[in-house]
């Protein structure tokens, strides 16, 4: 079982220098002068030329590989034009905000979008599929930010239900911080007021952010009932009685579900791609909503770090779908 | 002939299909006693997997059953709601003994899991109430499994269907269609996929657990040396419709159906070179009027094409469905 | 009782023995050079029509190509691209603007259906190049067996765990923004769907054409490719086309709200929507049409997509 975790693990790490060597390469081909690039529109020859220092423009390419990867590993992305702080620290502190908005997409889409999902494989053909098959089409195809203004449309501003952005609202005193997720901490320090407060507060962007994500899932979950409902050991439940209701949502989904998680896998990057926008929109203080500032300001060492950290993410998030897809299916154990 | 513990009469089955309805059953005719084990032989695609589907209410979306009556210990099985057969029959009364095992099982759920279901919902009351029911479910099933000669059957309900071998898979599916007692077992193929030398031993297990717990058994197959050697009555089903039924021993000696005794002619057992049947199977989409087997029959006169199916029974209950033996002073109603 | 007789062979009626009696059957008499055979062409076209959503799809698809085709000759305020009639700034829908106006007194109306050309034009012309990477890398990459595939891989690979959206908005970035600069970051993320794909296709076909034996005949790689893989491998590239159609819209209107994209005045939707927030929410339809006119667009690829899917892999056929 360990040998399969470490191999897994070290097969990402071709991915991974894949990831440094792109966005080594993005900032020293694309622009004009990287130095310049890189130190801002509002920089000083002075600033300029003591950015070609720090970083090695002026070396040759392979001392400023080395250069790079030893400031990567020290975590040393530069000072951020906006916030003045090395970019490392604002990542650090926004990281827990993004994450506990994505885990809460994934989490909803999962828990409302299996059973979706099951009910649209069951009622093939019927008019239970139909609605929700046309609910997953809809709902991929909808642009999040279009969807996160139009909720933002009808609760907050319409009808006054939930507030229009932000992760607190103004004045409250926050918990301790002990797993960065504010639902979470709120609960330990007992604080039920920041709770609710928080929970209202992540109810639109949850929504939003978790709609294609929801999609996916009922429509591949969809296509994995069918799939198994046709396999023989079906017909043999049935034959020997299994009452109809345990068949499906025990011994059918199990094994449709097994397919579904890498799927599930793959859709948390799509969330955190998604959560650039979502944040932005509902002023969620995260890695997202600091990538789409960096964009509007033009700040280089941000986005790179952001793609770098993205790109981290990611992997590892493959490499825990790929174990996770491994410990369900009994039949892969002999492999571990 | 006593009371027949399952009777089917006239059934006739339609499957709806992208290329129009096909007639799958048409005029499927047989009846079980109680205690004996009857075998239902014909070729892949002739209907018999059909007939069993019908029987335990399991068949595909699409499938109309025309006319006729599946008569289960007194009950039309055809007029029973998908809630009663659920309840009552199926997994309770009547026992179901997949053909492989390997997919037949759930391969995420272990042994114990998927064989504890079914007691769950379909034990017979022992009266002893809910408490401890599941201790004596399980200690039931080890008892099964035991008889059944699975080895280390504690173990086994831990274990997930991959792990153990054909045989023994076999045996699994055996135990858990006798774990809540059932009056009729029906075996779809259960030794196809299995070797020469394991087919024997299963073969032999269900004859002594049909003598053990005194069970009626419906055997399917097409394999007529283990109907030779397993069943007491024979059922001969050609295209959908039963042509021959009796008792096996006497079928084996005497065949009367042209289908028949070419089968048993083409028997390695019998025949000296490796031989078929000239012709193929009429497709079920293209119902021909007349006997479905005329186009290969060697004795086929010019009456069979336009003959209705029709069963001639006579006094010792042999019946057979072929001009050759309407005979008018064996007929008897059917 | 008749005596037992052996079976006599009676005439042969078995389907082979129609075929090779000389007759020919109907598969034989319709047999095309590309082994297509002509009811089998027609068959598909029926199973298509019988998937309504589909359909749908298809009619929403021709019925966008169409209002970018003829946008401009339709649309009641053609001139409203770069006009600005302040008196009419931000009125609600009437009968004279369906969808209301803007901020600067635009008809929204004209401003949906002229920006449908743009977003088609961004959407082909990202499809187009991310498969004129893509394919030939697929087919090199799936043809050789050599390093040289594996090297092409490799680099798939990395750029499929790359977050695609980020490294869109860094290389538009970077590339100064711009609407040409977003299309080629697009596409630059998007080839690698088509390259796994068309390596995929190619290794099967090249084992159940069994090139080997038709190298060693002495059959040209070009006559190979072009002739015997290429046709077959295309179908699972059109369906993603499709699907990838609908989904560089949907992207492409990220991009524009995020200003990375299309510049004012261009009628693009995702910059419409950018620009409405400020006046939500009493002007509520500035940002709801163009969100309507994204839904309709990407729903119609995505449907045509998932039906062409359907008709091509057999595997996922459900029979309805």
């Amino acid at each position: 079982m360990l040998g399969f975790v470490l191999r897994r693990a070290l097969s990402a790490i071709p991915s991974l220098f894949g990831l440094l060597v792109v966005t080594f390469l993005l900032i020293r081909i694309v622009p004009a002068d990287p130095a310049a690039a890189l130190a801002g529109d509002n920089a000083t020859p002075q600033q300029i030329a003591a950015i070609r220092h720090q970083y090695g423009f002026d070396r040759p390419i392979g001392e400023q590989l080395i250069i790079y990867i030893g400031q990567v590993f020290r975590f040393n992305f530069g000072e951020s034009q906006y916030s003045h702080r090395p970019v490392g620290l604002d990542i650090r502190q926004r990281l827990p905000a993004t994450l506990e908005l994505t885990f809460g997409s994934l989490l909803f889409a999962t828990l409302v979008g299996i059973p979706i999902g099951v009910v649209a494989g069951v009622y093939h053909n019927r008019w239970p599929d139909f609605v929700l098959r046309l609910f997953s089409i809809t709902g991929v195809a909808i642009a999040a930010f279009w969807f996160a203004i139009m909720l933002q449309l009808l609760f907050s501003m319409q009808l006054d239900w939930l507030p229009l952005r932000g992760r607190t609202g103004t004045g409250i005193v926050l918990p301790s911080e002990v797993t960065g997720s504010l639902l979470l901490d709120s609960l330990i320090a007992g604080r039920l007021d920041v709770f609710a407060d928080a929970l209202r507060h992540l109810v639109l962007p949850v929504a939003t952010l978790s709609l294609g994500a929801l999609a996916s899932i009922a429509r591949f979950t969809r296509a994995g009932v069918l799939e198994t409902m046709q396999k023989d050991f079906v017909l043999y439940e049935r034959a020997v009685g299994y009452p109809r209701w345990r068949l499906i949502w025990i011994y059918v989904l199990r094994n449709s579900v097994i397919a579904a998680v890498s799927q599930i896998g793959l859709l948390f990057g799509a969330l955190i791609a998604g959560a650039v926008v979502v944040e932005s929109i509902f002023d969620w203080p995260g890695i997202g909503n600091y990538t789409v500032q960096a964009i509007l300001t033009a700040d280089y060492k941000v986005m790179l770090a952001v793609t770098l950290l993205i790109g981290v993410i990611y992997t590892i998030v493959n490499i825990l779908t790929d174990l996770t897809h491994g410990l369900l299916d009994p039949r892969l154990w002999e492999q571990l | 002939m006593a009371d027949p513990i399952i009777e089917i009469r006239s059934l006739r089955l339609t499957i709806k299909t992208d290329e129009g309805a096909a007639k799958i059953l048409d005029h499927i005719d047989f009846s079980l006693e109680r205690g004996r084990i009857l075998g239902i032989v014909g070729e892949s695609g002739c209907g018999k997997s059909t007939i069993i589907r019908a029987i335990i209410g399991i068949l595909p979306a699409g499938a109309r059953v025309e006319t006729g009556t599946i008569r289960f210990d007194g009950e039309d099985l055809l007029t029973l709601s998908e809630h009663e057969l659920n309840s009552r029959i199926r997994g309770s009364r009547i026992g179901f003994i997949p053909q492989d095992p390997y997919l037949a099982l759930n391969p995420v759920f272990r042994m114990g899991t998927q064989l504890l279901e079914i007691m769950r919902w379909h034990a017979p009351d022992d009266g002893q109430g809910r408490q401890g029911r599941g201790r004596r479910h399980r200690d039931r099933i080890v008892a099964l499994l035991r008889r059944v000669q699975l080895p280390d059957p504690e173990a086994a309900l831990e274990r997930y269907p991959h792990q153990f071998s054909g045989g023994q898979r076999q045996r699994l599916v055996i135990a858990a269609a006798l774990a809540t007692s059932p009056s009729l077992v029906i075996a779809d193929e259960p030794t196809t996929a299995l070797d020469v030398t394991t087919q024997q031993q299963i073969i032999d297990l269900l004859r002594d657990l049909v003598g053990e717990f005194g069970l009626s058994m419906l055997f399917v197959t097409h394999d007529l040396g283990v109907v030779a050697e397993l069943c007491d009555d024979l059922c001969v089903i050609y295209a959908g419709q039963t042509v021959e039924s009796g008792r096996t021993a006497e079928i084996l000696a005497r065949p009367r159906h042209p289908y028949t005794k070419a089968l048993l002619a083409c028997h390695p057992d019998r025949a000296a070179t490796f031989s078929g049947i000239p012709g193929n199977v009429p497709s079920p989409l293209r119902a021909e009027p007349g006997c479905r087997f005329a186009p290969r029959c060697g004795d086929v006169q010019d009456v069979c094409k336009a003959r209705q199916p029709f069963l001639s029974v006579d006094r010792s209950g042999r019946a057979v469905d072929c001009v050759l033996f309407d005979m008018p002073e064996n007929v008897a109603a059917t | 009782m008749q005596p037992q007789t052996a079976p006599a062979s009676g005439p042969l009626l078995t389907r082979a023995g129609r075929g090779g009696r000389g007759l020919k059957t109907f598969e034989d008499k319709h047999q095309t050079a590309t082994g297509f055979d002509r009811p089998a062409r027609l068959l598909i076209l029926r199973k298509f029509a019988r998937d309504i959503p589909a359909v749908i799809g298809l009619v929403i698809v021709v019925f966008v190509i169409a209002i970018a085709i003829i946008g401009p000759w339709i649309a009641p305020y053609p001139g409203d691209v770069v006009a600005s009639h302040l008196l009419q700034r931000l009125k609600p829908p009437s009968a004279g603007f369906p969808f209301g106006t803007d901020n600067l007194g635009r008809d929204i109306f004209s401003r949906v259906i002229l920006g449908t050309r743009g977003a088609l034009e961004v959407a082909l012309a990202v499809v187009a190049l991310a498969a004129a990477i893509g394919v030939p890398l697929g087919l090199i990459a799936g043809y050789t067996t050599s390093w040289l595939s594996e090297v092409i891989m490799r680099v798939t690979d990395v750029f499929l765990s790359l977050p695609q959206l980020i490294l869109a908005l860094a290389l538009a970035q970077l590339l100064k923004p711009s609407l040409e600069s977003a299309m080629l970051a697009l596409a630059l993320t998007y080839w690698p769907f088509f390259t796994r794909l068309v390596f995929a296709e190619t290794r099967r076909l090249r084992v159940s054409l069994f090139v080997d034996t038709l190298q060693g005949i002495g059959a040209s790689t070009a006559r190979i490719v072009f002739a015997h893989i290429l046709p077959n491998a295309i179908s699972p590239v059109i369906v993603r086309a499709t699907i990838g159609l609908g989904f560089t819209i949907l992207v492409a209107a990220v991009l524009g709200f995020l200003g990375v994209g299309a510049t004012p005045p261009q009628p693009d939707w995702g910059l419409t929507i950018s620009e409405s927030r400020n006046y939500l929410p009493d002007a509520w339809w500035y940002a709801t049409f163009p969100g309507l006119a994204i839904l309709l667009a990407v729903l119609g690829f995505n449907l045509l997509g998932d039906g062409l899917r359907d008709l091509v892999d057999p595997r996922l056929r459900r029979s309805r």
